[in-house]
This record gives C-alpha cells, structure tokens and sequence, in this order.
C-alpha cells in the first residue's frame, strides 16, 4: 500500500481554532497491517473485511469508497474501537484502538446527526468535554468556538429539534471536534441530507479540516465527494470487503467552489468510478453521471453558507 | 411565520378546551345513564329461574332500582353535606376528606417505595440480563396473586416484628401494600425506557469512552422519561388503589377504604352514604396521578422528539 506524504495538508491557518501543537512523530494518524473483520451469523460466517492495509498519515484527509457491503463502515468502526478486528492489527497514533479510544483520540460523526434531544445546541457540542471532566468555564469557552466554527453561535441554546437537518448535522461535526481530536472519523455524516447543503458542508468541512489539521477518515459512496473532500481515496469492493485501489487526489489545499466544475475534477471522479467499476461494472453509475449534468446555474454559490435553505 | 406559531397555540389551547368538554360529557353521561336505567328500570330487577317462595334463587339479570339500591345522584350529593351519623356529628365530606387525606399519605408512601423498588429493579435487570430473565417472570407472577390473599401475610409479618420489639404501626403495612401494586409499572417502565436509547446515542457514548455510570446519568435515565412519566402515573393511582384494598382487608382504622366498609354496611338504612367515600376514593386517585403528572412539567425538555 502506497502512502504519499505530498498529499498533507496545509498547517493550521487560523491560531485561535487550531490544536495544540503536537509532535507529528513517526506514527501515523491510522495504520492499519492485515485487519479482518469476521461477523458470525446464521448462515455462517461472513467475511466483512478481509487483509486490509491501510494508512492515514496525520493531518490527511482520506475517503473511504465503494458499494453497500463493502465493509467501509465496518473499518471505520474498527478504527473507533467500536468493533473488535477477528484478525490483524490496528493503530491510532501508534497505540492500540482501544486505548487511542479511551484517551479520545478521534472525534466520530455518523449518518445521523444523533444529538440528544434534551440538549441544547451548546449543550449537545459540550457532550464530550462533560463527560471527560472538563471546567465550565472552559466548556462554555469551547462551545462559543465550536459555534463560530460550524456557524451556529446564534443556535447555541435551541434544542436539536428546532434545527434543520444540515444544521443539526454540523453540530454533531462540532460534538466531534469539541476534545479537538487529531482524527476525525466520518461515517457518511451528509448522506442524509439534501445536494445543496451537502455541497455546502463538504466546503466547510474541508475549511475545518485544515483549520483544525486534524486527519480525517471519511466514508461516503458518493464518487464527487470523496474527490472534492479528500487527499486520497481508497477505493473498496465487497464480498469479502477489500482494498482494491488507492487514488492521489492531489488538488492541494484549496477546496473551493470552482473546483466541483474543473477538467482535473471531473478526471479524478472518472478515475474514481472507474476503479470502482473495474471489478464490479454494475456498481453504482448513475450518480456521478448526474452530478456532471448539473449546470453551473443550479448551483450554490460560497458566500451563502448560511443561506435561507437551512433555515426553513 | 408569528402568525403561523401564534394560530398553531391558539388550535392548541382549542383541543384542550374541546378535550375537557368531551371529559365532562362522559361524566354526565354515566350520571344520566344512571338516572335513565333507574326510571325504566323494574323495582325489584328482573330474576330468572327463581323458586317461588325461596328467597335468594334465581339468576338477577338487571339489578334492582329502588331507591335503597339505586339512590338518585342528588340524593348522593345532598349526603355529603349532611351529617356524617346523625346528630351533631360532622358533614359526611368533612370525614371523608379526613379519611382521604389519611389514605392519600399512606398511598404516598407506598408510591415512593414502589418507585424505589421498581427503579431499583429496573436498573439491575437492564444491567444484567440474566437478571432480567431471571427475575421479569417472577415480577409478573407478583402481580397475579390476589391482594386479598396478600394483605394478611404483610399484616401478621408487621405484626410479629411490631411485638417483637420492632416498631410496624398499622399504616407501614398499607404501605408495603400499596407499594405491592405500585412497583410493578415502575420496574417495567425503567426497564423498557433504559433500553430506549438508539444505538448510535450508545456508540457515542461508547466511543467517549464513557463508563456505565455516565452513560446512565447522562443517557439512559433522560431516554427513559417519556416511557416513567406513565409508570410513575399508573404506580401512583395502584398505590391509592392498594392502600384502600389494603386497608379494608387488614382492618385498618381512619382511611376511606375502612369507612367505604362502614357506610356500605349501613346501606340499607342510609343508601346515599356509601357513595360519599366512593366519590372520595376517585378524587383520591385523580389527585395522586395528577400531582404526579405535575413531575412531567419539569421534565419537558426530555419528552422532546429529535426532528430531522
């Protein structure tokens, strides 16, 4: 498995939302050397993930692709220590995930937002930092950044229910970062919500990725995504889930608009589909091609992050 | 947008106020049923298959209509406000507002015994499924045996600690009663309701790697209030419920289901008396689910259903 460091991304740009500076030591954000995931069930054993190598250099945004079934979640569940690998090892900033997990070294965002409903907003991002003892003064502080971060400092004291789904989801991104991991695990966090806010938080996810110089691992099944947002991707296909290509992104740091509508876009999402396709030619075809068919005017410009869509 | 919220308030209130409406005509339609069945109604019921002359053979398949039997609504109401035994003895709501007051503190603690048996049990059976496979039957079984059968064990148990040297008044035994009926909704309703939280809410959890105890007090117990709130209100109409049988079967003195017992035994002579501390018992049991539902306002903000 190739790993590029040309792929890294820029240092934290904004000094008041970055880290820490950490030691960028030797070790890598993940690194994972022949990991199998096995799940029993009643027809018998199903390999869900089978010798998987993979690894994440520290600050680098990789996006994990491929149909239903191919054990991208699964791997990314593996990482957080949410599931137990059958085979193989892993390491989270070259220690052992349960103890990356127990000292919180990653943040983690799902599909669904998953906000506590008895929370407020502030309350919500504050989550993580109550459970690990943290003042409340420095909670209060911490929220108010967060809240600049996603844009919701005016929502900090509504409830989740009150909110739409993009602005509820990038709470739930807030709640990730609120311990301000050097990794940030995406699980599809905008497959649920609607192109325009998608489009919209993926700019901003890439502004806060490199704000925060976090690495990220994010899975998604959408080829224009994975393109616009990471420095790689890594390409799988299931029964039993592999690895099967790795793609350089190398579109640098600059995430902007006009980028969705360049020729070396549209040549990496053919790339991309194509290594897709390769082993599987019936496996999802239809959404990249209707992303290309969408014209310039129907799109979302980037100064309206905070348009009056999410509000309604 | 305002006008919108401030219509959408306005429809609201409406559905209370027609909810209230369609409450106070159920009430008055038992009362006019009550009356409807006594005018139409023969004197004496109708029996069937009955020997002559043998009192007490046959089958009464309608009940009977004269006034001993059936005193008229107003008749019931005029009594409340007569004395309670003639002379110069108290209005008859005067005892039985005593005699409520009596039972509803009793019921009281029975509730909050019940609440923390329940709780308790709700906690270590989510905790533990073995437990809950071990003990879910039995908590079931608890509530099929018959109160009656029940009382008297409780009462000769108090007794016997009361004389041998322990103190057991009376009351503690209408307690542990009460608190029999009342348990049972807390423990199901704790259960269901620390099971409640989806998995997602626990993967976080987990992947902050929060132990058991934070993931209760911060996840589990919030998630479980929509499904307590109606556990605690059905345990506090049981603990009423409870303390009257109780008191009634183990003789207890000075509550309203000991003075139901006395008046229905003077029926026949004063029909309308018995109903006095029957309308007790259902304000009583009203009471106790309503302050109970009191706890629910406190706590809206964990009834709030997550909107995508």
């Amino acid at each position: 498995m190739t790993h590029s460091p040309a792929g890294e991304p820029v240092e934290p740009q904004s000094p008041g939302a970055a880290p820490l500076p950490q030691a960028q030591g030797p070790s890598p954000a993940v690194r994972a050397t022949g990991v199998s995931k096995v799940f029993a069930t009643k027809t018998g054993d199903v390999a869900a993930l089978s010798d998987v190598d993979l690894d994440v250099a520290a600050g680098e945004f990789v996006a994990l692709i491929g149909p239903s079934g191919c054990g991208k979640s699964t791997l990314l569940r593996l990482i957080a220590d949410l599931d137990q690998a059958s085979a193989g090892t892993l390491e989270i900033f070259g220690k052992p995930a349960k103890r990356a997990r127990a000292d919180q070294d990653y943040g983690i965002a799902f599909q669904q937002a998953g906000l506590l409903p008895w929370r407020t907003v502030g309350a919500n991002m504050a989550l993580p930092l109550e459970l690990h003892g943290t003042g409340k003064a420095e909670r209060t502080a911490r929220v108010a950044e967060l809240a600049e971060l996603v844009g919701l400092t005016e929502f900090v004291d509504r409830y989740p229910d009150q909110l739409s789904g993009g602005m509820q989801q990038r709470v739930a991104i807030a709640r990730a970062l609120a311990a301000r991991p050097r990794l940030l695990l995406m699980d599809e966090p905008f497959g649920a919500l609607d192109e325009m806010t998608r489009e919209r938080l993926q700019t901003e996810l890439t502004r806060i990725a490199a704000e925060t110089a976090a690495a990220v691992v994010f899975v998604t099944h959408s080829i224009p995504e994975a393109v616009f947002l990471s420095d790689r991707v890594v390409v799988m296909s299931p029964r039993p889930g592999r690895i099967t290509d790795v793609i350089e992104v190398g579109l640098g740091p600059d995430r902007s608009e006009a980028l969705r509508e360049s020729p070396e876009f549209f040549d990496l999402v053919t790339a991309v589909r194509e290594a897709l396709h390769g082993r599987s030619p019936v496996a999802e075809p239809v959404e990249a091609s209707l992303r290309q068919a969408q014209g310039p005017g129907t799109r979302q410009g980037p100064g309206t992050r905070q348009g009056p869509v999410e509000r309604s | 947008m305002r006008a919108v919220r401030w219509s959408a308030r306005r429809q609201h209130e409406l559905r209370g106020w027609v909810a209230a409406a369609w409450g106070a005509l159920g009430v008055l339609a038992v009362l006019a049923l009550w009356e409807l069945y006594k005018f139409v109604g023969p004197p004496e019921g109708v029996v069937i298959g009955a020997v002559q002359g043998q009192a007490g053979t046959g089958v009464m398949i309608l009940p009977r209509t004269h006034d001993r039997a059936m005193p008229h609504v107003w008749d019931m109401v005029a009594r409340l406000f007569a004395p309670t035994s003639g002379g110069d003895t108290p209005p008859l709501w005067v005892s039985v507002a005593g005699a409520a007051l009596v039972t509803l503190g009793i019921a009281a603690i029975g509730w909050l015994i019940g609440v923390i048996v329940g709780a308790a049990l709700g906690l270590v059976m989510q905790r533990w499924q073995l437990l809950e496979w071990g003990l879910l039957p039995w908590i079931v079984v608890s509530q099929i045996v018959p109160l009656i059968a029940f009382a008297p064990v409780v009462n000769a148990i108090g007794n016997q600690i009361d004389r041998g040297g322990g103190t057991w008044p009376q009351w503690l035994s209408v307690a542990v009663i009460a608190s029999y009926l009342a348990f049972f909704p807390v423990a199901i309703g704790m259960l269901r309701g620390l099971a409640s939280p989806d998995r997602i809410h626990l993967d976080l959890m987990r992947s902050y790697a929060a132990g058991y105890w934070p993931t209760l007090v911060r996840l589990r117990l919030p998630a479980a209030v929509p499904q307590l709130l109606p556990a605690l209100r059905l345990a506090a109409a049981n603990a009423v419920l409870g303390a009257v049988v109780a008191e009634v079967s183990i003789g207890m003195r000075g509550g309203i289901g000991r003075m139901l017992i006395q008046l229905a035994g003077q029926a026949s002579s004063d029909p309308a008396a018995p109903w006095g501390p029957t309308f007790g018992s259902i304000a009583l049991g009203l009471i106790a689910a309503g302050s109970v539902a009191l706890i629910g306002l406190g706590l809206a903000n964990y009834r709030r259903g997550e909107a995508a």
